[in-house]
């Protein structure tokens, strides 16, 4: 039985996404989430109706073994792959009731990215790469890159504007990838497996950075981990097993859920 | 976002010098093509510019501007009186062997201009004059048979005005150098009166090789063509028309256009198949980018629109390169005067139209490959 949803404000199919939620608190929400992958004999569930919902100010964590649906979950919710049941709400907007080019400019305005190879474009400096939220959003290029800059600025790297990525450490590009994330000031954060890539001490100054974007007002920070050493950062855990949201982790609860997957 | 397409192209140095260099080999190898084609048949034609007439009359069977074969001489009187003919004047053309100070024959495009009027005269006189063609034994060559290699060979120094060769054991002196256009078959022009081309050349029953013919002022040239063909049998040209035919012939009697236009359209597939494959590679190893930006928000228009902008901008970029060769080739063979060599600004744009065709075949593979890719490839691993 699934457990139901807090509330959210279903909105038309058809209209714009508009982002509010009246309750103040829900930022993600969903419910009986299914995504098949394939057919005949290669046919995969990946997502067996799971549910799941994350609140503003929210760092969130989604963790479970691999090939338990975390990636897809993390994709549907993202809005960059479509389910094939269920209902995704990002901040009162129904995302699966938009057509394709609205979800992609839902994306683009309150949705930002940190990816686990960061995917920084090589040939670009870290300020251009930096500033193509803005850019996509419809920003001039100039106040793009000095908005750019001051994000640069706020992750450490000031005065490294017009280096390319390659000459940075692992740690470094992903606190650029994390200052392309925050720069468009979007409302929710999603990051892929942000430290699997960095040693621990850089992985705990990334974490600190999230965790910081985290408290933003209206903000979620949604973090697909393996990795428990950032167990500690989270607000709320959820716990994925075979397609599904199994048990989620908050207070005291999650404390103990901490200390078990730290002990074992 | 445009300038940013731009400068990830830029920094995949390798890939865009294949692009820039496949697109400028493509340009280079149809704008050339074609421009040493158009000199082709610009010498094709020369003569009708070396020796200008309102209208052309032939042989019944003639039908481009350097086959000759001879009428009577009284199809001349039967071409003056038909109504609209101003005056109508014999031509003699054929090639002759000429002899040279050091014995050797050279072979020698003969032109034997009515002495009276002498219409048909070459457009530009360089020193001499033209007049004293009514002389005896009298020529005036063009500066490529001034050349030590042509007439003046065994002189020591090129031919000049008053300096005397042979052609067919007959004297032939210098009065006069002229400007023409180059022949096909690149023999020298000489020209003397009709009268003494008929004695340097062998003797035969029929030696009117053509008539060139001014209409009356206010009459239409087509249309007095069209009278002097009706009411004679033989055939008359328009200027315009000798050169369509005789551009026709060629088309449809020599291997010449077959072959150009084999290595034109190899210019353009190679083109496509370099930048396509190219480009599409460069699509491929950029496809975890590209799924980022769609992730970011990109959409399916606006990554088409980055694309076809990168393939447009190395387009342009190499067919600049590709048509700075040609110029360069161009102004190369010119001081030489071979291979012949015609730019067309028609067809710069219509090569660059095609160049931009390549592009945007190129592109298109890349965006359908982008069009298809889901933005949640960046989370997997």
């Amino acid at each position: 039985m699934t457990t139901p949803l807090r509330s959210v404000n279903p909105v038309s199919p058809t209209a714009a996404p508009v982002v509010g939620n009246p309750l103040g608190s829900l930022a993600v929400g969903a419910r009986g989430i299914v995504k098949v992958f394939g057919v005949g004999d290669a046919r995969t569930q990946a997502l067996k109706g799971a549910d799941f919902e994350a609140s503003e100010g929210e760092l969130h964590l989604i963790v479970g073994p691999s090939g338990c649906g975390k990636t897809t979950l993390l994709s549907v919710l993202a809005g960059t792959l479509s389910s094939d049941q269920g209902e995704v709400n990002l901040f009162g907007t129904r995302l699966t009731g938009l057509s394709a080019s609205e979800v992609t400019r839902f994306r683009c305005r309150h949705i930002g990215f940190i990816f686990q190879q960061f995917n920084l474009i090589p040939t670009l400096s870290l300020v251009e790469n930096v500033s193509v939220p803005l850019l996509l959003n419809g920003a001039g290029r100039r106040d793009a890159e000095a908005k750019a800059a001051e994000r640069l600025r706020q992750v450490g790297l000031a005065g490294r504007e017009r280096q390319l990525p390659t000459q940075l450490s692992g740690g470094q590009q992903q606190r650029v990838a994390i200052a392309r994330a925050l720069v468009h000031e979007p409302r929710l954060v999603i990051c892929d497996e942000p430290t699997s890539a960095l040693d621990s001490m850089t992985g705990h100054q990334i974490m600190e950075l999230l965790s910081t974007a985290a408290k933003a007002p209206g903000r979620c920070v949604l973090i697909v981990t393996h990795d428990p050493r950032i167990y500690g950062y989270a607000d709320r855990i959820s716990v994925m097993e075979d397609g599904r949201v199994t048990h989620v982790h908050a207070g005291a609860s999650l404390s103990s859920y901490i200390h078990s997957e730290n002990r074992s | 976002m445009f300038l940013l397409a731009l400068k990830m192209l830029l920094g995949d140095r390798a890939k865009y010098w294949m692009l820039v260099g496949g697109l400028a080999f493509s340009s280079l190898l149809m704008t050339q093509q074609y421009s040493v084609f158009q000199g082709l048949m610009s010498w094709t034609t020369s003569h009708m510019r070396n020796m200008r007439a309102s209208i052309w009359v032939v042989e019944s069977r003639v039908e481009q501007v350097n086959e000759s074969k001879a009428m009577r001489d009284t199809d001349l009187n039967r071409v003056r009186s038909v109504e609209g003919v101003d005056f109508a004047v014999p031509l003699f053309q054929g090639v002759l062997k000429a002899r040279t100070a050091d014995g050797s024959d050279k072979m020698i495009q003969m032109i034997g201009l009515h002495s009276g009027t002498l219409y048909g005269r070459p457009p530009r006189m360089i020193e001499g004059d033209i007049a004293q063609l009514r002389l005896p034994n009298s020529v005036v060559i063009d500066t490529l048979a001034m050349e030590g290699t042509r007439l003046g060979s065994g002189m020591g120094r090129p031919l000049r005005v008053g300096d005397v060769f042979e052609i067919n054991d007959r004297e032939a002196r210098v009065v006069g150098i002229c400007q023409t256009e180059r022949h096909f078959f690149g023999y020298p022009y000489v020209f003397s009166s009709y009268d003494q081309a008929l004695q340097y050349s062998p003797r035969q029953r029929k030696m009117l090789s053509m008539i060139l013919v001014e209409p009356k002022p206010g009459w239409d040239t087509a249309e007095v063509a069209q009278r002097i063909m009706k009411e004679t049998g033989l055939r008359a040209f328009t200027v315009p028309q000798l050169e369509a035919s005789t551009i026709r012939w060629v088309w449809n009697n020599t291997g010449i256009p077959i072959s150009f236009l084999t290595t034109i359209i190899l210019g353009f597939v190679v083109g496509v198949a370099v930048c396509g494959q190219t480009f599409y590679s460069f699509v491929l190893e950029n496809l975890r980018n590209l799924g980022a930006l769609k992730a970011m928000g990109a959409s399916n228009g606006l990554l088409a629109g980055m694309l076809l902008f990168q393939a447009m901008i190395v387009g342009l970029i190499g067919f600049g390169m590709g048509i700075g060769l040609t110029a360069f080739f161009g102004l190369t063979v010119a001081q030489s005067g071979q291979p012949p060599f015609k730019a067309d600004a028609a067809f710069v744009f219509q090569s660059l139209a095609a160049v931009l065709v390549i592009c945007a075949l190129a592109a298109l593979f890349g965006i359908r490959r982008v069009a298809k890719l889901e933005p949640a490839i960046v989370f997997r691993g």
